[in-house]
């Protein structure tokens, strides 16, 4: 197993007491691509960024076993750490226009991360950058190379990333909301493009969204967190299948080209669903 | 159709410096309809509703609201009958104002008495509990929020609604709350909305009538039964209701 989680709990201190965020949250992943599901505030984002050991500085993390291949990521010391994040783990974030550095070229930034992994000179570097670009399909590698981010639409921004995340041949992809500040047709191709290179590497993919219906589509398996917890995990061809209330919700509640209805259903929140 | 359009737009053009972003836009919009327009980034949807609403002065073409030509500065009475909602609900509202602060400005600024009832009444009707009256911004979930600034947007008792994007920061479920509230004002209050959004499915669910923008361009307009149908003419229209509706096949 790549990733091994068991009950994982992530907790804020607050003014008037703890407040639990992540309560047990338990899977295990493979090479395989697996989707987190949930709203806002489920705790998606923070079941991911505890396996980096990526959490703001007020949040206490604990759990009965939380490793990376083998590696015990609650115990690691920071070099440790170092060797995981970003480089046998990459992290794509949601809006590339505020993870690129404004004030660099592309093929800079492209080229740096290159280095920083794997060493070399500045020409080596920057040829690699140009192959990474090109792997992720960016028609004119060498023009974009010179080009400011601010100067590149938000799909060609989100490439860049991928490209370079791929730099140091990671194991596992963590994409946190990749394409949501995207066009729909931009979204499908850069989805389309991040399953393609999961799969020829051999790579893990822990993709996490709001977007039930568009994660069951490249995924294999979907992790659907409500409140902290994992409540259903669910084949992503099973989706019609789902059996609990709030999957089950989530999936109704979408406004429906093909099948219009007056109004839509509201979810109504059990209290019951907090319970294990 | 013998009464005019509540909205007319005819031959609306935007530039930004020597960059022309809307090319020519007509629509119409007869009273308490909604008129959908969908499109990507870029493609000039929300610039044509910044024009609309008067948010920006530097068009030209033809823009009659309710039978009357409106210019590129507006009155404020235009500002009573034509209100809008944005995406944002997080930076649309006043971090430092109290709720009721924010809803009693619009108040103030059309001389309107009865703040008091006013207040109460509009929160009342887009759902929000009374306490809700006293607190701050930060104080409320993102839904609750975007109640806010529809209850701000209604409380002048405006003809006109312009949405854009009201509900794409929200989760599907507040999304569905915040679709089924808009549908109900509508229907009470005869509102008219022009409505921007990405969602295909979105603006089908709120929307009789569709206008697809393409580079500044209408590139079609078609009814909501002849998108669902798939009765699409221009080629965009239908990559995006093939996006749309392969992610509804689970």
């Amino acid at each position: 197993m790549l990733v091994d989680i068991a009950d994982l709990r992530v907790t804020f201190a607050t003014r008037t007491g703890t407040f639990e965020a992540v309560r047990g949250v338990s899977m295990r992943i493979g090479t395989e691509k697996l989707g987190i599901v949930g709203e806002s505030g489920s705790g998606k984002s923070l079941t991911a960024r505890s396996l980096m050991r990526l959490l703001p500085a007020n949040a206490r993390l604990s759990a009965e076993r939380l490793t990376f291949d083998g590696i015990d990521v609650l115990n690691a010391d920071e070099r440790t750490m170092r060797t995981i994040r970003g480089r046998r783990a990459g992290f794509i974030l949601q809006d590339p226009k505020y993870s690129l550095n404004p004030v660099m070229t592309i093929g800079r930034q492209v080229a740096e991360a290159w280095r920083t992994h794997k060493g070399g000179g500045r020409r080596e570097a920057e040829e690699a950058a140009a192959d990474l670009l090109d792997q992720v399909r960016i028609r004119d590698p060498r023009h974009v190379m010179g080009l400011y981010p601010h100067e590149v639409s938000g799909g060609m921004g989100q490439r860049v990333m991928i490209a370079m995340m791929l730099a140091p041949d990671p194991e596992l992809l963590i994409a946190d909301e990749p394409t949501s500040a995207l066009d729909a047709t931009v979204q499908a191709e850069i989805l389309r493009l991040m399953e393609d290179l999961v799969t020829r590497r051999g790579m893990g993919l822990i993709l996490i969204s709001h977007d039930l219906p568009l994660v069951s589509h490249f995924c294999d398996r979907v992790a659907v967190m409500y409140a902290g917890r994992v409540v259903e995990t669910l084949a992503a061809g099973e989706l019609a299948r789902a059996r609990h209330p709030y999957t089950r919700g989530l999936l109704d509640c979408l406004p429906s080209l093909t099948h219009p209805r007056e109004r839509l259903p509201v979810l109504a929140r059990d209290a019951a669903w907090l319970q294990p | 159709m013998t009464a005019s359009p509540m909205i007319d737009v005819d031959r609306l053009r935007v530039s930004f410096g020597d960059k022309e972003v809307v090319k020519g836009v007509s629509f119409r919009v007869p009273a308490g309809e909604c008129f959908g327009l969908v499109g990507e980034s870029g493609s000039g949807k929300s610039t044509v509703l910044r024009a609309l609403s008067g948010l920006n002065g530097a068009w030209s073409g033809r823009i009659a609201v309710a039978g009357a030509e409106v210019g590129p500065k507006r009155h404020r009475a235009f500002f009573r009958k034509v209100q809008m909602v944005f995406q944002d609900p997080y930076g649309s509202l006043h971090p430092r104002q109290t709720i009721d602060r924010i809803l009693s400005e619009p108040l103030l600024v059309h001389g309107l008495g009865d703040v008091e009832r006013r207040v109460a009444a509009t929160l009342a009707e887009v759902a929000l509990p009374a306490a809700v009256r006293f607190r701050f911004p930060h104080q409320l979930s993102g839904g609750q929020r975007q109640r806010v600034a529809i209850a701000r947007a209604l409380i002048a008792e405006p003809e006109v609604l312009l949405l854009d994007e009201p509900t794409s920061a929200l989760d599907v479920s507040v999304q569905a709350e915040i679709l089924n509230l808009l549908a109900d004002l509508r229907r009470q209050r005869r509102l008219t909305y022009v409505l921007v959004s990405h969602n295909l499915a979105v603006v089908a669910h709120l929307c009789a009538r569709i206008g697809v923008m393409l580079g500044g361009e209408m590139v079609e307009e078609l009814s909501a039964e002849d998108l669902r149908a798939g009765r699409a003419q221009h080629p965009h229209t239908r990559e995006l209701r093939t996006l749309s509706v392969g992610l509804e096949e689970v």
